[in-house]
């Protein structure tokens, strides 16, 4: 063999071996089809109840593990979940839990009152580091334990008095305790894997499960696969044996797994391609539907001049919300006079203020700067686009600054800024004015104005109004829901009428696209969940 | 005696490496946990920092890390909180791997002919048409042609599926699509060092001793005139098999590509410094082998201890 030869065939071998190496490891192992699939946004960032956040998250984690309560498939209410029932006194702070004699753990063990103890512990224990931890303070001392301020866990308002028997006592009355109860935070998580495991729990084999899906496998940014967990105390209506749950990335590649068969569902609003939304609004396949979920626009209130309430209302009345839906988001989108999104039971919200470029004027002039003469030129800070409906950011950006200038006659630059950077920036309210927007965790005007209590982490606005504060907190001590109701919409009156720290801009509305002759089970309603079980797919491809 | 030295060089430029882009990504504002839901108490803020050590100062961090990756450990992700990042590495690289291959083998397969073909035929129109192709395959950038091979084969003839990784028939068009970008190149470096080839004196030498044309071009020009395509092969490669994002984000596919661009964009440091330590150490060690492979195809090339 002459040198070059040997070269040659030594190269060959080495990429041949390489390549069956690598070819080997690379391809999937024949797996059978899933039942369902369904497209579900963004790669889970974890699935641990206590650590995630983000809606592709809680998604997953909700079939996987359940709490006191669960969400009904058409309302999103709350129905029992492993608490066949409950008691509550008559001052709502006290709630008697009674789970299920039926309720087992996917290797079955019993689920017994203790195993809530240790979750909802878990969960307010700071060393978990939980950010939805704050939906158990409404719990006693749980917030001073969260804080790290109380020590002693059996000093929370938790405790087991028999082995199926759970008493939690809250430090004021709660009218959406038992909303809260179907929150994966408060989902009923394994001790024995946990303590085992760690951090890395979730990948114990066999994970115990107190929900309708076992974790069959999970690749990253491939898929999650739902095995039907047949020890679940429901199972007997679970609907689909095997459930494939796929992250995607782009919104046309969604798209087009849909179109050709690859996927039963999409369901996450940054997998529409917004360019496409006139064409995809007259399918009979793709599903609108209003949920908890405002656009909005934060100011930084301490700093001049948006520490002036008048000019943040005079640039509110500015802008022409009916145009950012109908022109930007398109999708049937309501614009927003106030935080709250309708739809909320027996709430009636504040109309906040309307389009009136006059009366902007008017208080602009009172403010001291007459056609806008010697206001000072700001930025309206966003974050870059992630594809999908996110690309509105810029361009709702664009339409305030022309609105803004033709109205008031005032300046506006677009300061574009990566999401890392973003929520820092608006933490340390490295910021004028901003976009910001949120969904609600539960049915209740209290998921949107909660945010804006002077101590909230989540105001990252600067103000701080005592009024504001009080009439929240009395309205939260309120027995009758009636009278609560109504303070509540007082406070949102002061923040979307009178102080405007933001200014909403519009409602969200939740898209899903499915063949609704082939799946069943999917109900829109205001809270954007479908649990996966009851999703039924009526013929097989 | 000669790789031997490189191999020992490799080190502390790895050392080097880790080092620049741990200190850069600190810089940078934003952290991990900056997202629009707040903590619910400062507390847990603190929790998550000392839990992950972004308390502690940059250089002791920087120590903890170096002292973990020695032992193949880099720490958990910072985004993918259930994972670690070599975990999710290993995950994704053989996918990353196959599809890098497959393309280098489109890339290769299509443009060493091409590129011989179009330096052969060079004045005649077959020449020119072959030219305009290479040119066309080099100027459509890949997040046009994936979405348009993906327009056609997927969803007009349905032929192939749109994305995800999970049949020999899923890989086709990534694969295509990341090849023929880069298939332009070689043919153009497979083009101009033919064109150089031709005019060395052996070549004039082989004709005189009356060899057919076929076999002075495949068996005296070839292994000389391929040596460009040889050396860019190195760094194409590393880029091909460590992934790529636009293709992997266009097909869904679980490659490491997505790490290398989205864990900087997350703050997802040891993830950050994993991707990029891996894309070194790929780019060094197939550097070396482009130049032991030089040393075989050219007699010329000698490397001296």
């Amino acid at each position: 063999m002459s040198r070059s030869e040997k070269t040659k065939s030594l190269a060959f071998g080495f990429l041949a071996a390489l390549i069956l190496a690598v070819g080997s490891a690379g391809c999937r192992e024949s797996t059978p089809h899933a039942d369902l699939v369904i497209l579900n946004g963004a790669e889970p960032e974890s699935l641990d109840p206590a650590a995630v956040t983000s809606q592709p998250d809680l998604r997953v984690v909700s079939a996987l593990f359940e709490g006191l309560t669960r969400p009904d498939p058409i309302t999103g209410n709350p129905i029992p979940g492993l608490a066949e029932r409950w008691e509550i006194s008559p001052d709502q702070a006290q709630f008697t839990f009674y789970l299920r004699s039926n309720a087992v753990w996917s290797t079955g063990e019993s689920i017994l009152a203790e195993d809530v103890v240790y979750s909802w512990r878990r969960t307010l224990d700071p060393a978990t580091a939980s950010d939805y931890a704050g939906q158990l303070f409404y719990l006693k001392n749980a917030e001073e334990f969260n804080r790290g301020l109380l020590k002693d866990p059996n000093r929370l308002g938790i405790r087991a008095i028999g082995s199926r028997i759970l008493q939690v006592t809250l430090k004021q009355p709660s009218f959406f305790f038992l909303d809260l109860c179907t929150l994966p935070a408060l989902a009923v998580v394994p001790r024995r894997a946990i303590e085992q495991h760690g951090d890395f729990w979730i990948k114990a084999q066999p994970l115990p499960v107190s929900g309708a899906y076992e974790l069959d496998r999970w690749r990253v940014n491939d898929r999650i696969r739902l095995r039907k967990n047949p020890r679940y105390w429901d199972a007997a209506n679970t609907q689909n044996q095997l459930v494939d749950i796929l992250p995607i990335g782009s919104a046309s590649t969604a798209l087009n797994l849909f179109m050709t068969g690859g996927a039963d569902i999409v369901w996450d609003k940054e997998l529409i391609p917004v360019e496409l939304l006139d064409l995809l609004l007259k399918r009979p396949d793709f599903h609108p539907f209003d949920y908890l979920g405002t656009y909005f626009i934060r100011f930084n209130v301490t700093q001049k001049p948006f520490d002036d309430p008048r000019i943040r209302r005079a640039l509110a009345m500015a802008i022409d919300k009916r145009r950012l839906v109908e022109k930007i988001t398109r999708a049937g989108e309501k614009p927003a006079g106030q935080m709250t999104p309708p739809g909320v039971p027996d709430y009636t919200p504040p109309g906040g203020l309307h389009y009136n470029p006059e009366l902007g004027r008017q208080l602009l002039r009172d403010a001291g700067y007459p056609e806008g003469r010697g206001f000072p030129a700001f930025k309206y800070m966003f974050n870059a686009a992630a594809g999908g409906v996110a690309n509105n950011h810029q361009k709702i950006g664009v339409e305030l600054q022309q609105m803004w200038k033709e109205a008031l006659g005032i300046d506006m630059e677009l300061r574009q800024v990566e999401t890392a950077i973003f929520f820092a920036a608006q933490t340390a309210l490295d910021y004028q004015v901003c976009r910001s927007s949120w969904v609600g965790d539960y049915n209740d005007p209290n998921t949107f104005l909660d945010l804006f209590l002077s101590h909230s982490g989540n105001n990252r606005t600067g103000w701080k109004n005592e009024r504001f504060d009080q009439l929240l907190e009395s309205a939260n001590r309120q027995t009758n829901g009636v009278q609560r109701k109504v303070m509540l919409g007082q406070a949102e009156q002061l923040l979307v009428e009178q102080e405007l720290p933001v200014i909403p801009l519009y409602f969200y509305r939740g898209v899903a696209y499915y063949d609704s002759r082939k799946i069943q089970g999917v109900h829109t309603n205001i809270l954007d969940l479908h649990p996966i079980n009851a999703i039924r797919k009526i013929q097989p491809d | 005696m000669y790789y031997f030295k490189r191999i020992l060089m490799l080190a502390p430029l790895l050392l080097l490496i880790s080092l620049i882009s741990f200190f850069l990504l600190h810089v940078a504002p934003g952290g991990p946990f900056d997202k629009d839901r707040k903590s619910a108490s400062p507390e847990i803020e603190r929790q998550l920092n000392a839990k992950y050590h972004l308390d502690e100062p940059l250089w002791r961090q920087y120590g903890r890390f170096l002292k973990g990756a020695v032992r193949g450990d880099l720490g958990p992700s910072l985004k993918y909180r259930n994972h670690t990042v070599a975990d999710l590495l290993l995950q994704g690289l053989p996918i990353s791997l196959l599809l890098g291959m497959l393309a280098f083998g489109v890339s290769a397969g299509i443009g060493i002919p091409l590129g011989f073909h179009n330096a052969l035929a060079r004045r005649s129109w077959r020449g020119h048409l072959g030219s305009l192709l290479a040119i066309s395959a080099v100027c459509i950038p890949v997040f046009v042609l994936g979405p348009l091979l993906v327009m056609v084969v997927a969803l007009y003839w349905r032929i192939l599926p749109p994305a995800l990784w999970e049949s020999p028939a899923h890989v086709i068009l990534p694969a295509l699509t990341l090849g023929l970008y880069y298939s332009g190149k070689v043919a153009g470096l497979m083009r101009e060092g033919m064109l150089k080839t031709r005019q060395a004196e052996f070549i004039t030498t082989a004709r005189a001793k009356g060899l057919p044309e076929w076999k002075i071009y495949l068996k005296h020009a070839m292994p000389l005139a391929i040596l460009p395509v040889v050396s860019y092969s190195g760094p194409l490669l590393a880029d091909l098999l460590t992934g790529s994002f636009v293709v992997e984000n266009l097909f869904q596919i679980p490659g490491i590509g997505v790490f290398m661009v989205n864990s900087s964009l997350n703050r997802d440091y040891p993830m950050v410094v994993g991707t990029v330590l891996l894309y070194a150490i790929l780019l060094m060690v197939l550097n070396l082998l482009v130049d032991w492979v030089y040393s075989r195809l050219d007699p010329r090339v000698q490397y001296q201890a």
